[in-house]
This record gives C-alpha cells, sequence and structure tokens, in this order.
C-alpha cells in the first residue's frame, strides 16, 4: 500500500502538469485559429523564406 | 460571341471574348495579379490552392484601395512598431493564408503578419512610417482580397473572453473529473475486493482536495447565472445544477469527515465536465455565427471623402462627420451620411430607405440619407444632421420600442427549469420528512437520502437537452450560408404561423430587368450607350445584351438619360421626357414599370420597361409555404401597381404598399397582440423595427447593417430558400430538444424512487448521469443526419473544399 504514497502524487503532478500547459497555451493564443492551425502543418516552409533567396529557389518548381 | 472560353487564370471566373486580357484573363485586374505572382515567384499558389464557391471570386478591384484611411485604427508601441488589425475578404482555402502571409512578409518592414483562418482576420506588425501600411498591403489588393480595417475592442470582445472563461474552465474540470474518477473507480473496486477503511478514507481526502477548488473555480459560470436568475426572482437550469453540485459535494464533504463509505465528489465534478462541454460548444456555435455576419457587415462599411475648405480631400469614419462638413460622394458610392446635395445632379437609389425601386432624381438642395447610393454622378453634400439626429437614429429608437416584447421570451430551458426546480426540491424536501418522522431514521440519515434525490435528479442531461441539439442545428445552418445570431431564435421560429416578406431585396432581387422582346438592333444600339452608365436600368440594358462594345462619344445627363451624336442628328436614351415622347404617346400599356426610351432622328422612339425581377426561387418557395399552412403577407414602401403585381404573381393575397417603417411595424405589432407569432423577412432599413417587433427575423446578407444587426437570422446568397431550411432545421432542432426532455424525464421517473428509498450509491449515480447525458447527446447527433425529406426548395449544404489541392 505504500507505493500507493508514492503514484498518487506522480499521478497528480502530471495531471497538473497537462492542466498548466493547456491554459499556458490558451493564453498564448493557440486556440485561436483552429483551423488555419491545422493546415498550416501543409505549408512547405521552403516557401516562407526571407526575401532574397527565396527568388532563385522558385524557378525551378513553378 | 460571349461563349465561355476557359476559366480565369488567376480567379477562375468565365473568360469571354469581350475581356481586355483575353484568352488567359478575364481582365486586367488578373492579368496583373498573375504577373506580380510569377515575378515573386510564388505561382506554386496557383496549384495547391482549391476554390470556395461560396467566397467572392478573387477579381481584383479597379479602385477599391483608396476607400479606407488605414492609419486611423492602426496603433503604434513604444518601440515604434505599429500594428493593424485587418479582415480579409476573399480567403478562400489555406493556400489563401499562405500567399498573404508571404507576400507580406516579403517587405522588410513587416515583422509579423499573421491570418486567422476560422475568423478571416489578419494581424500585421510593422516599422518604420505609419503611412507605409498602404504600400505594404498593396500587393495583397492587387491579388484580388479585399482588407478592411477594423477595431478588436469594438467587436465582440465579449463573446471571445466568455468562451475562453468556460473554456479554462472546461480544462480544470476535466483534470479534476479525470483524477477523481481514478480515485472513486478504485473506491468502488474496494467494496468488492475489501478495501481497507484507511485507505478508503484516504481516497475520499485526497478527492476532497482535488474537486472541491476544481469545482469552486469551473462551476463559477453556473454560480453566477444562477445567482442573477434568483436575484430577479427567476428560476433557470442553473439553480437546480448549482445547488445540486453543491449540495453533493457539501454532503460528500460531511460523509468524509465521519469516514462513511460513500462520497460523491465524481459525481459532482463529472456533472460540470459534461455541462461545461455543453456550454462551451454551444458559446463556440453562435461566436461563429456571430463573427461570420460581423464580416459580412465590415465588408459593406466604407469610409466617407471630406473635402476640407482648402480643396483637400480625407478619408473619415461616417461617425466622426460634423454638420456643416461637405462630403463627395462618387458615382456607383454609397452615401455614409445625412445631408443636403450642394453640387451635381444624379439618380439616387433609395430602395434600401423606401422600398421604391426605382433611383430618384437628386439635385441641389434635394436631402439623402446614409444608406442611399448615388448612382450616376458624382454628388457634393453638406452634411445636416448627425448622430440623435440622423434617420437611422430615428429608426434606431422605432427599433428600441419594437424589441421590448421579444426580450420578454423565455427559452425553452428555462421554461421546463421553472417548472422542474419546485417539484425536484419539494421531493427531496417530502424525502428527508418521510424517513425522518415517518421512517424512523435519525435526522443525518434522512438528510442523506434527502441529498442523494437531489444529486439524482440534477439535470445533467437535461442541461445538455437544448445546447447540444442547438450546436448542431447552428452549426447545420452556417454551413448552408445561414447565420442564426440570437439563442432563441430557433425556439421562436418553430412558432410561427405567418411570415412577412418585404419586397424590394427580399422576394425581389432589387435588380431591375428588361421585360419583353424588344427589336434586335434597337437593343445592340441601346444597350452599347447604356455601358457607358452605372444606372441600374442601363445596366439592365447591357445585362440584356450581352456583350455589347460600348459606344463612344456618349455623354450622360443624370436623371434625365444619356445622349450620342449619330450619323442623321443626336439619338438619346433616356426619360419619356428626354426623348422628347408625349406624355400620351400611345404605348401598349400591359406592361407597366420603370422604362426607358430611345429616340433617333426620324424614326419612332422605342420603349424598353424594366421589371424588379424576383429571386429565382421566390415563386418555389412562397408555394412550399403556403401548402404548410403559413399565412403570407407582403408588406412594402414601394407604389401600389408595383406591390399588386408582385402580389398577384406569387399569390400573395395579403399586401400593403406604401408601408412607413413605423407602419410596418405597427402592423407586425397589432398582429402580435391578436396572438399571431409571424416571421418578418426583410433587407430595408425601413424594415428595421419590423424585423425587431417580429417573433423572428431573417434578412439577407446583403441588407442594409442596422437590418442585419435587428434579424435574428442572416442568410447569404440568392436564394429564398434559405426561409424554408432555416424553419425545418428548427422544427427538427425543437423536435429533438423535445425527445430529449422526454429521455431525461424518463431517466428521472426510474431512479427518483430508487433515491427516495436510499438505495443510490455513488456508482450507481456516476452511471445513471453519465449514461443519460451520452443518450442525449447522441439523440442530437440525429440532426447531422441527412436532411433528404426536405422539399428541395432548401439551400444544399455547399460543398466544403477545405482540403489542399494536390501539390
Amino acid at each position: 500500500m505504500s507505493n500507493l504514497l508514492l503514484l498518487i502524487p506522480i499521478a497528480l503532478f502530471l495531471g497538473l502538469l497537462g492542466l498548466g500547459a493547456f491554459l499556458w497555451s490558451l493564453r498564448s493564443g493557440q486556440f485561436d485559429d483552429m483551423e488555419g492551425a491545422a493546415n498550416r502543418i501543409l505549408f512547405d516552409d521552403d516557401d516562407v523564406t526571407p526575401p532574397g533567396n527565396s527568388k532563385k529557389f522558385h524557378q525551378g518548381d513553378s | 460571341m460571349n461563349v465561355a472560353l476557359q476559366p480565369c487564370r488567376h480567379c477562375g471566373e468565365p473568360v469571354t471574348a469581350m475581356s481586355p486580357a483575353a484568352p488567359d484573363f478575364c481582365c486586367a485586374g488578373c492579368a496583373g495579379a498573375f504577373e506580380l505572382l510569377g515575378e515573386m515567384g510564388l505561382t506554386s499558389y496557383y496549384n495547391r490552392r482549391a476554390f470556395d464557391p461560396k467566397v467572392r471570386a478573387l477579381r481584383p478591384d479597379e479602385d477599391e484601395i483608396a476607400s479606407f484611411d488605414f492609419t486611423e485604427l492602426a496603433s503604434t508601441d513604444t518601440d515604434g512598431h505599429h500594428h493593424l488589425n485587418l479582415m480579409v475578404d476573399g480567403i478562400h482555402c489555406a493556400a489563401c493564408v499562405w500567399l498573404i502571409e508571404t507576400l507580406l512578409q516579403r517587405n522588410s518592414a513587416v515583422l509579423q503578419a499573421r491570418v486567422n483562418m476560422t475568423t478571416r482576420r489578419l494581424r500585421l506588425s510593422w516599422q518604420g512610417d505609419i503611412s507605409d501600411i498602404e504600400d505594404i498591403i498593396r500587393p495583397v489588393m492587387q491579388m484580388g482580397y479585399r482588407l478592411i480595417p477594423f477595431d478588436p475592442a469594438a467587436l465582440e470582445q465579449a463573446t471571445t473572453s466568455r468562451n475562453k472563461e468556460l473554456l479554462r474552465c472546461l480544462a480544470v474540470a476535466g483534470f479534476a473529473a479525470g483524477n477523481v474518477m481514478l480515485l472513486s473507480v478504485s473506491v468502488w473496486a474496494g467494496y468488492f475486493q475489501g478495501m481497507g477503511g484507511a485507505t478508503r478514507d484516504l481516497f475520499h481526502w485526497i478527492s476532497a482536495l482535488i474537486a472541491l477548488p476544481a469545482a469552486a473555480y469551473a462551476g463559477l459560470p453556473f454560480y453566477r447565472s444562477a445567482l442573477g436568475a434568483i436575484r430577479n426572482r427567476r428560476v433557470n437550469m442553473d439553480v437546480p445544477i448549482s445547488l445540486g453540485v453543491i449540495l453533493a459535494l457539501g454532503m460528500s464533504l460531511a460523509q468524509t469527515i465521519r469516514g462513511e463509505p460513500h462520497a460523491y465528489f465524481d459525481s459532482a465534478i463529472t456533472l460540470l465536465f459534461f455541462l461545461l462541454i455543453g456550454r462551451y460548444l454551444d458559446g463556440r456555435a453562435r461566436g461563429q455565427a456571430r463573427s461570420a455576419a460581423e464580416h459580412l457587415l465590415s465588408l459593406n462599411a466604407r469610409s466617407i471623402t471630406v473635402i476640407e475648405p482648402d480643396g483637400t480631400r480625407r478619408l473619415i469614419a461616417p461617425q466622426k462627420a460634423t454638420p456643416g462638413m461637405i462630403v463627395l460622394a462618387a458615382a456607383g458610392e454609397r452615401i455614409g451620411i445625412d445631408g443636403k446635395v450642394i453640387d451635381g445632379q444624379s439618380d439616387v437609389d433609395t430602395s434600401i430607405i423606401t422600398g421604391e425601386s426605382i433611383p430618384v432624381l437628386t439635385r441641389p438642395g434635394t436631402t439623402v440619407f446614409a444608406g442611399t447610393t448615388n448612382i450616376s454622378a458624382p454628388l457634393r453634400i453638406e452634411v445636416t444632421a448627425t448622430g440623435g439626429n440622423t434617420l437611422l437614429s430615428e429608426i434606431v429608437r422605432l427599433m428600441e420600442n419594437a424589441e421590448q416584447g421579444r426580450a420578454k421570451y423565455v427559452a425553452i430551458a428555462d421554461r421546463v427549469a421553472k417548472a422542474y426546480a419546485p417539484v425536484v426540491h419539494t421531493l427531496s424536501l417530502a424525502t428527508f420528512i418521510g424517513w425522518w418522522l415517518i421512517g424512523g431514521i435519525g435526522w443525518q440519515d434522512a438528510l442523506m437520502n434527502a441529498i442523494a434525490v437531489l444529486i439524482i435528479t440534477c439535470p445533467c442531461a437535461l442541461a445538455l437537452a437544448v445546447p447540444v441539439v442547438q450546436v448542431i442545428a447552428t452549426g447545420r445552418l452556417l454551413r448552408a450560408g445561414i447565420l442564426v445570431k440570437s439563442a432563441t431564435a430557433l425556439e421562436r421560429l418553430t412558432k410561427i404561423t405567418g411570415i412577412i416578406f418585404d419586397k424590394t431585396g427580399t422576394l425581389t432581387t432589387g435588380k431591375p430587368e428588361l421585360v419583353g422582346q424588344p427589336q434586335q438592333d434597337k437593343l445592340m444600339l441601346a444597350a452599347g450607350m447604356a455601358a457607358n452608365s452605372n444606372h441600374p436600368l442601363s445596366r439592365a440594358l447591357v445585362r440584356a445584351a450581352g456583350n455589347v462594345p460600348p459606344q463612344t462619344n456618349v455623354t450622360e445627363q443624370a436623371g434625365l438619360g444619356l445622349m450620342m451624336q449619330g450619323p442623321a442628328g443626336p439619338i438619346r436614351l433616356g426619360s419619356r421626357a428626354f426623348c422628347d415622347v408625349a406624355e400620351n404617346a400611345d404605348v401598349p400599356s400591359d406592361i407597366t414599370g420603370p422604362e426607358l426610351w430611345l429616340s433617333e432622328p426620324g424614326i419612332a422612339p422605342t420603349r424598353f420597361v424594366f421589371r424588379d425581377t424576383m429571386r429565382s426561387d421566390a415563386p418555389e418557395v412562397i408555394d412550399t409555404l403556403r401548402t404548410r399552412g403559413f399565412e403570407m403577407t407582403l408588406l412594402s414602401g414601394d407604389r401600389e401597381s408595383t406591390v399588386r403585381q408582385l402580389a398577384e404573381t406569387l399569390g400573395i393575397t395579403n399586401w400593403m404598399a406604401r408601408m412607413s417603417p413605423t407602419e410596418k411595424a405597427n402592423h407586425i405589432q397589432a398582429r402580435a397582440d391578436r396572438g399571431n407569432h409571424d416571421l418578418m423577412v426583410g433587407d430595408g432599413i425601413n424594415d428595421a423595427p419590423a424585423l425587431a417587433a417580429a417573433h423572428a427575423s431573417m434578412s439577407p446578407a446583403t441588407a442594409a447593417e442596422i437590418s442585419q444587426n435587428a434579424a435574428d437570422i442572416v442568410f447569404q446568397g440568392d436564394r429564398l430558400g434559405a426561409v424554408i431550411e432555416a424553419i425545418d432545421v428548427a422544427r427538427k432542432a425543437d423536435r429533438l430538444v423535445r425527445q430529449n426532455f422526454a429521455l431525461s424525464f424518463a431517466y428521472n421517473v426510474i431512479t427518483i424512487p430508487l433515491a427516495v428509498s436510499g438505495f443510490v450509491t455513488p456508482l450507481f449515480a456516476a452511471i445513471a448521469m453519465s449514461s443519460s447525458s451520452l443518450i442525449v447527446i447522441a439523440n442530437a447527433l440525429r440532426l447531422h443526419a441527412k436532411s433528404g425529406k426536405s422539399d428541395g426548395v432548401g439551400i444544399k449544404p455547399a460543398t466544403t473544399l477545405s482540403q489542399q489541392a494536390g501539390i
């Protein structure tokens, strides 16, 4: 039974950690645009390169 | 000649042989946009985008860029960085988001550009000069997107923060419910496996430690609402909920202190968790509908152009105008203020205020009102009234008077609660007295049984019965382009017995169309001249003729007509007087309506007659509604002959013409006093008080801002079928809500006797509550299932094209 004294606090700590993470992400606006977030992962990162080197990069694929 | 060749390579609209940039593009703007993207190396956009048929085609406007003062709403922080929030119109899919962000980020002054795809809003931060903003956003405008600045503080802040609070509460309740349930399951298992009393008490104490603070926080939305209701001497669903949760927790704490085997921490916190899910989804669905409605409205918002005494022009918001200012209204522009014309002669489309479908001739001295559209020539207008003196604020006052009745409407959930709460509380009291006095057990045990009754009857499923159905119904209508703004709109819609329509812009499209078959060569000549004018009748001629090359050397005399020098003398197109046709000239009098005459030297003049055409599905919709037994009325501010004509075509026997805004509202009020429940469908400023007075109201998305605000439901698109669709969904939702109430009552019928007789254990309570909630939710989900039975008139759900096109 003594393992309960260890396991219950661990379970609670992990749960609180998850809750804290959720509240933090809520506050930082990560839940403001669910639809956009779902689509953003499909953007090719190399398309959003800073100005300068992007032009050269694109001549190939268009 | 006007056969579509292929879709435009930029906007996807059909390209006709007449297009200046044929065969690849429909217009010069699209060609320019394509070229710009090519230069920037962003043509991969075309491969990955997917068109959304509901969104405006991405065709660049020619003269829109100058319509806003973008610096006015921009803010600057201490670092010298500027921020601006903009609504974006024209987002079809994720590729559009990508394109807008990339275009903006190519500009080195831009610090951050982030498009919120859900709300279609752009947050832009840049450094340097604040007035650089126009250069920064120009490429986006050139692509065909419209950007409209807005003030985030003024827009739905309350809804957003309320929903965020619900989500925070939901998270806390979810965390607590999970952990308490973990401990409770152990305790339940312990009943059968012989868990020691000390371990059980420890688990109860830990549960209390988690559940009490969590319920104190997560239950706040319910406690607040319950307190508010009690203060107003009303009962809503939140009163029994709050009472149930608090008593369950209090009793469980007492049991834990006494070392008793039963505690209900898990029931209380799971109840909150379930209810918060319902509340949150409900709030979010309505938030979406509302933000879509706001989006539509801000698309119509325009700045006004003020001419300073020194001749310079300045863009300001209409509400900042002061009397005496001189405002310029360009041809084709909406007039933003009430005032008197001091210079210029033009036709003004006043249909939004009067319902009159023919434009009114205005010349210096004529009074014009905000909301009307200037058609043919620029006008200079002196502002005469602002703030509380405008026609609009007069209408607002009428609306506020009319709204009183609707505020009294009590939602079905609250009506049920009003009947339910006293019954449950009496039952619980009876249980206590019965066990204590008659049953002869100690008052503590009697109290336990009484509280168990309250817990088991706590309206968990009952409180979910309405919101879950509402969420699904609102979402389904939203996808069909019907925005439900008011929480009780669907409920009120099920009660209606009569439907009252406005004419111009509601039953009709508000656009005149040519009637009859004039001689082809005359039509081509007239249309060629008309192509030079913005007058609705001219546009109708051009539409009727198809693609006609515009005639050159045409001069427009506002309010009169068009003139062109022909080989044999002047050719005129315009009013009867302008074309020198005698007032009593012979005309086939069976067709009435606005008319244009074409006179050529030496040839008998030709007459073109127009009619404000019905929405394409209006006869079908009216027929369907009639067969369903609704009483139909047509109220219009337009002249009698036009109203009669339309009413007879549609077979509406009840019609009234030349109605003022007050008369419309009074008519509805009088009907309501006789016990009628009416649905008002209207779009004009003159309809706003009537919309507010009616039991339920709808307006098309093309309606005046004030009417959209007054209406419970706003529908997009050209089809009147939205009315049927909304009524159908509302009725179906109502049926499901009633079924859900019946299901939860059935549950209570089984469980209350058990609770009264003291057989309820925490395990039993947990199972009963969760399963009844799940059944109610499952029942509500049936609304999602096909609506194939509807008469085929309703709007078909638009295809959703959210997927990325194959790259």
